[in-house]
């Protein structure tokens, strides 16, 4: 460990290395992302909250963020304490200069000592348990009021079907609901089914995850505070797009929301332009839905009210004029691996068609 | 450590140092990882007890095997007789005792085909049918195929037998092969109560 | 006899390339076969690691194209299955292999030619799930590699999801692999049941054999069960089997079960091995003797049986009832209590030691500090409603990594660098060693520090890519360049050994002055290990040979 002169040299080349790979990681970086278009997404989530557990807006978030800070608090105690104890002992026994012939004392245990660590452990474990059993079953055995509204949401691959059966409203990839007051609670209670692989629902503002797994139905529930766009995600690994199913909880005051009903209850404008006998002529009727339209196909999302929603292809794009078409032309440009094939359109089809979706409000 | 021997200490003396024959370790451990293997089968197939969303249902088609069960069970004291005969040097003995095994194995096999055949052609019940297809095909194919490894080991044992390889020297192998039969004899009691009479 | 063996081993040294190669090819020795093992592991750590890097580098930035989504979820499969089947468990195998016959004082393993079919068995599955980049194709042309993730959630494997033959190539490269640790689980267990030297009853057998013990039989319980869905799997894609096909009734939930029952206990035959160096490494190097010996063996003990009961920790958020929710939190916290035992025991050895800091050490301390943050985040993630936020996210991969490198592929450095003079016959250079722990110290916190926090602002696992806006940005920045550096630092350790092993300093028989049986022969070993049979008095026979008037035995 003695080496006067050439230490510092030494030393600088890993650290040359170092800063060399970041240049190079920086300019992977800037090139990509110069190449790459977000479709209008981060604007769009850039105005909104992210999607955080520790900001909830809804009473199952708010019970599990009161539990997890508990949780955290006990955790990050025992990691001061041991850590502390661990820090100690290294630098307190460190082997000193001149001292290293004489072996230590050799101490083979204790059992008072292994007593206590093993008790001591045992009592933070109990007093966890016990809260967390609470919270599980406060969350968990809910009972859903009369009131409540109710949704069936669908797994797809990669996009979220969401009927409103009570409502009959189908829709996609976004969500609407009441926001709910604590005086007259309205607690929207999901059921959640798949119609391939296994997905997750998860909003972290407004509950924890619940998989969504096919023949098997799950419910779950949430109880919104505050209006406002909440973003979601699908949290189990679904496929090749699993990383574009996004997904949206537009929480309105209930006004709003019954206007939102009723708009959605209706049937599409009854336009017969061109683009919808293009749309109506081509294979999209077999996998969309317009309600009104021979289109009942559901292997896509229902394009019924297609315009009341932000995005396209389940957050992958907002939506905008541009952006549909691009779509239409050809999903994989935005969403690669998206189950939706190119049309094969020519661009004044594609156009006819953009606008007819357009008037979908 | 011949130097331990100069410590001022004097260490204590191991006056004995016997441990355990390394085939039964090996043996005991095969069965136990086996075990484990076969209560997934089983767990699968209790799962799925009562979940098939099309016919045949179990108790249409199937009745127990009896003289099936009666013939493999009784080969493990058939199995333990041979080995006694080895371990006393009756190779003779050894051998009629261990042909009565494989043939009792054989019958069990030729049962289960026989049970197979009549399911496939008369009931139309393959393992894609229905989820009782599925679980029923692979757990008792399972067993089966264990029936299958233990009757060619016992296959080769004979052929040793007769060509005259076998001595009393051989009694601790062929006694961990009856280890590994009593093993599969035990599963199919398990199958047995799962399939035909949990199941039916 | 000795003469025939040194004969041979004249023989050897004059043998061209490819007799040298034949040698190790037919080889039945489990010294030989262990650092194949470790061999092996080392080289798919590199391959599975680089694949690692690529995934970092498409996330450094959001929204980036460097690698296409199918790519990516093959890369994220591959590096799961690889670092897990291939990096860990031969790694852990091989040391296993090395030690414990040598650690009993037996010449061998039990079974010498079963150790060389599995290990064989191990290599050639380890190639099969390479080969799907090339073979997976299949039939209908889709596929190459499998790209399931590494628990391969049913019915995504199933045929109707997962055409072309890359999953099949997953289940039987798995099962194969698995088969060979089932061979080698068998042979470790026999070995210590039957073959330790004269004296050594199992309480004075050194914790490393102990805990070798609990893995194998951990591998004989916790494999078939992976083995036995795989083969389920196998016959629902070749045979129309409906095990997992949900369209025919069959339950999606029974894989997610199956493959946890095996899955978590797993996750601790990776761990206990490396308690294992740890209960060896730290003594030698605080100059004690492990605090609590019986304590450390019952601990191990207690956190494997707990283990088999806590699978479901997996699968919080899959709808089970508060019931089964409650019953697998409280299993899973269980596990903290004998977990802590053997933190706080070897915070005991230290204490009062005299602690030298060699790079062996170094890997050790920081592995105890790792471990512990690791296993408190396992907490917060077994609180079950915590964990309906955390699950699937960033949070959960933080976690894991936290165990995997910071407790395990640290002890595997650590214990490489303690053992490699006994195999070798050179130590591992010191200043390479001690520029290796920093830089990997470093690069391995910058990447996984902050990817717990990605996980809390709502990143999910397995994604090929993240929207700008989100406020992900900087924290997987930040992970991508601690991945370099942990790049770099591999890097120092792979010309750490090729230099250390044509330049190194010489070792000599016990270079650390430790206790245990395998230092008391030459460095490398000869074939057959100990000249004479040992016989022991105590846990640290050395320790004995080296103090005559205060021997070991006379206090256990
Ligand atoms: C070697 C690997 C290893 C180890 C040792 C552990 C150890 C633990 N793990 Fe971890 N875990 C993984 C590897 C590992 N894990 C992997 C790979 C996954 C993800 C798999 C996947 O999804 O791909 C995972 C996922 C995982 C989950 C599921 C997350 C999810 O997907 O939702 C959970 C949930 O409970 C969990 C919990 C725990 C706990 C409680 C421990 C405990 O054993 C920790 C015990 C240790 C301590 C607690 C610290 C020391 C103790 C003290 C200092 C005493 C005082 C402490 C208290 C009183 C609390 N782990
Ligand atoms: C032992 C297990 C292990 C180890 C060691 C690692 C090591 C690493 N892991 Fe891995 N990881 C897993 C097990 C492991 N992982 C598992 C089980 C999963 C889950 C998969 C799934 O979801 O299905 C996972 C998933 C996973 C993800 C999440 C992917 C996703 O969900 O989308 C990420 C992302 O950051 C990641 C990163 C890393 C990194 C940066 C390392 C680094 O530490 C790697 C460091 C190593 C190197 C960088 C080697 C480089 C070597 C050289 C450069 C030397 C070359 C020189 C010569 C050949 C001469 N891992
Ligand atoms: C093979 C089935 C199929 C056909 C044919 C099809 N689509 Fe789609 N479409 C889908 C699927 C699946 C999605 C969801 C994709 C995703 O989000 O991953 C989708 C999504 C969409 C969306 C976005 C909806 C939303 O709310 O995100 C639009 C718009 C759309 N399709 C229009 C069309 C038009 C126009 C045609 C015909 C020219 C068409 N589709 C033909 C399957 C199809
Ligand atoms: Cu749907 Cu992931
Ligand atoms: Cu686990």
């Amino acid at each position: 460990m003695e080496l006067p002169e050439s230490t510092p040299r030494r030393r600088a080349r890993p650290l040359r290395c170092i800063t060399r790979c970041l240049v190079v990681i920086g300019i992977v970086a800037a090139a990509t992302c110069a190449a790459a278009s977000d479709w209008g997404m981060g604007a769009a989530n850039s105005r909104l909250a992210p999607p955080d557990m520790f900001n909830p807006v809804s009473t199952p978030a708010y019970d599990i963020e009161t539990l997890a800070w508990f949780a955290i608090a006990v955790c990050a105690g025992i990691a001061l304490v041991v850590g502390a104890l661990l820090a100690y002992s290294i630098i307190r026994f460190r082997s000193r200069a001149g001292d290293e012939e004489r072996e230590p004392p050799q101490v083979y245990g204790s059992n008072p000592i292994e007593f206590a660590w093993t008790v001591v452990p045992l009592l933070i474990v109990f007093v966890l348990i016990l809260t967390t059993a609470r919270t599980i079953y406060t969350v968990e055995a809910a009972i859903a009021p009369p009131n409540a509204i109710r949704i069936r949401v669908i797994g797809h691959q990669w996009w979220w079907e969401v009927r409103y059966p009570g409502l009959k409203i189908v829709t996609a990839n976004e969500i609407h609901v009441p926001v709910s007051d604590p005086a007259h609670p309205t607690p929207t209670f999901l059921d959640l089914e798949s119609a391939d692989v296994a997905h997750s629902f998860w909003v972290p503002r407004l509950a924890g995850k619940t998989d969504v797994i096919p023949n098997r139905r799950n419910t779950m529930w949430i109880e919104p505070r505050r209006p406002g766009v909440y973003l979601g995600q699908c949290a189990e690994f679904c496929g090749t797009e699993h990383a574009l199913m996004l997904l949206r909880v537009v929480v309105e005051p209930r006004a709003q929301w019954d206007q939102w009903v009723a708009a959605q209850q209706k049937t599409a404008a009854a336009s017969s332009d061109r683009g919808r006998r293009i749309f109506e002529s081509t294979a999209c009727v077999n996998c969309h839905t317009i309600k009104g339209t021979v289109a009942d196909g559901r292997f896509g999302p229902d394009l019924t009210h297609f315009m009341s929603r932000e995005t396209i292809g389940s957050g992958a794009a907002m939506n905008t004029h541009d952006n549909l078409r691009i779509w239409i032309k050809d999903p994989a440009v935005i969403k690669p691996g998206a189950l939706m094939p190119r049309m094969n359109l020519s661009d004044a089809d594609i156009d006819a068609v953009a606008g007819y979706l357009e008037s979908l409000h | 450590m011949a130097t331990a021997a100069v410590s001022p200490i004097v260490p204590p003396v191991h006056a004995q140092w016997n441990l355990p024959r390394r085939g039964r370790a090996g043996i005991l451990a095969l069965i136990l990882t086996e075990t484990a293997f076969f209560s997934i089968f089983v767990a699968a197939y209790v799962f799925y007890i009562g979940k098939s969303l099309s016919p045949p249902y179990p108790r249409d088609v199937l009745s127990p095997p009896i003289v099936n069960t009666i013939c493999l069970l009784s080969s493990s004291i058939t199995i333990v007789l041979a080995v006694r005969a080895l371990r006393a040097g009756h190779t003779r003995v050894f051998g009629l005792w261990w042909l009565v095994t494989f043939m009792l194995g054989l019958e069990f096999l030729a049962g289960t085909a026989a049970e197979w055949y009549g399911l496939i052609y008369h009931d139309h019940l393959t393992i894609s049918t229905n989820l009782f297809g599925t679980t029923f095909y692979s757990l008792v194919g399972l067993h089966a195929m264990h029936v299958t490894i233990g009757l060619i080991m016992i296959l080769v044992v004979m052929l040793l037998t007769a060509g005259g390889h076998l001595s009393r020297r051989y009694a601790e192998h062929t006694e961990m092969l009856s280890w590994y039969w009593h093993f599969v004899d035990a599963v199919w009691v398990v199958v047995f109560t799962t399939v035909y009479v949990i199941g039916r | 006899m000795e003469q025939e063996i040194a004969l041979s081993a004249r023989e050897q040294a004059e043998l061209p390339l490819l007799g040298r190669l034949h040698e190790w090819v037919v080889t039945v020795d489990h010294k030989r076969l262990g650092l194949m093992y470790i061999g092996g592991g080392l080289l798919f750590f590199v391959v599975a690691g680089l694949q690692a890097v690529m995934m970092r580098l498409q996330l450094a930035v959001p929204d980036n194209h460097l690698v296409p989504p199918q790519v990516f979820n093959r890369f994220l499969t591959m590096h799961g299955t690889a670092m897990v089947f291939l990096v860990g468990m031969p790694i852990l195998t091989g040391y296993f292999n090395y030690l414990v016959p040598l650690m009993v004082g037996a010449r061998d393993l039990a079974f010498p030619r079963l150790n060389s079919f599995g290990f064989w068995l191990w290599f050639f599955g380890a190639l099969l799930l390479y080969f799907s980049y090339i073979g997976g194709d299949g039939l209908y042309g889709a596929g190459s590699a499998p790209d399931v993730g590494w628990f391969a959630y049913a019915p995504l494997t199933e045929r109707a999801f997962s055409r072309g033959n890359s999953t099949d190539y997953w289940i039987l490269s798995i099962f194969l692999t698995s088969v060979g640790s089932t061979a080698t689980a068998v042979n470790i267990i026999t070995t210590a049941f039957c073959m330790r030297c004269r004296g050594m009853t199992l309480g004075k057998m050194p914790v490393v054999v102990w805990l070798a013990v609990v893995v194998a039989f951990m591998m004989l319980l916790a494999l078939p069960p992976l083995s036995a869905a795989q083969v389920m799997l196998l016959l629902d894609r070749f045979a129309g089997a409906h095990f997992f096909d949900t369209q025919a009734g069959g339950s999606a939930l029974l894989w997610q079960h199956f493959f946890w029952i095996f899955g978590h206990p797993e996750v601790y035959i990776l761990v206990i091995p490396v308690f294992g160096f740890a209960s060896e490494i730290i003594p030698v190097f605080s100059r004690k003797v492990i605090f609590g010996y019986q304590v450390m063996v019952a601990a191990s003990i207690a956190i494997a049986f707990i283990s088999m009961g806590v699978w479901a920790h997996h699968m919080f958020a899959v709808g089970m009832t508060p019931a089964g929710n409650a019953f697998f939190a409280t299993s899973t916290m269980l596990v903290a209590v004998p977990t802590g035992i053997k933190i706080f025991n070897w915070i005991g050895t230290i204490w009062g030691g005299k602690i030298r800091l060699r790079v062996p050490m170094l890997f050790s301390l920081a592995f105890l500090f790792q471990f512990m943050i690791a296993g408190l985040t396992g907490i917060m993630l077994a609180v079950a409603p915590f964990d309906w936020q955390l699950t699937d996210t960033y949070f959960v991969v933080a976690h894991f990594h936290y165990v995997l490198i910071g407790a395990i592929v640290f002890m595997i450095f650590a214990a490489s660098y303690y053992w490699f003079p006994k195999a070798t016959g050179r130590m591992l250079n010191e200043r390479l060693g001690q520029v290796h722990f920093w830089l990997f110290l470093i690069g391995f916190h910058l990447t996984f520090d902050p990817l717990h926090f990605a996980g809390i602002h709502g990143m999910p696992r397995r994604i090929y890519t993240y929207q700008p806006g989100r406020g992900l940005e900087g924290l997987n920045l930040i992970a991508s360049i601690g991945a370099v550096i942990q790049a770099l630092a591999v890097l120092v350790f792979v010309i750490n050994v090729v230099y250390s092993l044509a330049w190194g300093e010489e070792a000599g028989p016990d270079p650390w002055d430790a206790w245990t049986l395998e230092w008391s022969t030459a460095s490398p070993p000869p074939e057959y290990n100990f000249a004479v049979e040992p016989e022991v008095y105590s846990r640290r026979p050395l320790w004995d040979l080296k103090h005559p008037d205060d021997p070991d035995w006379l206090y256990e």
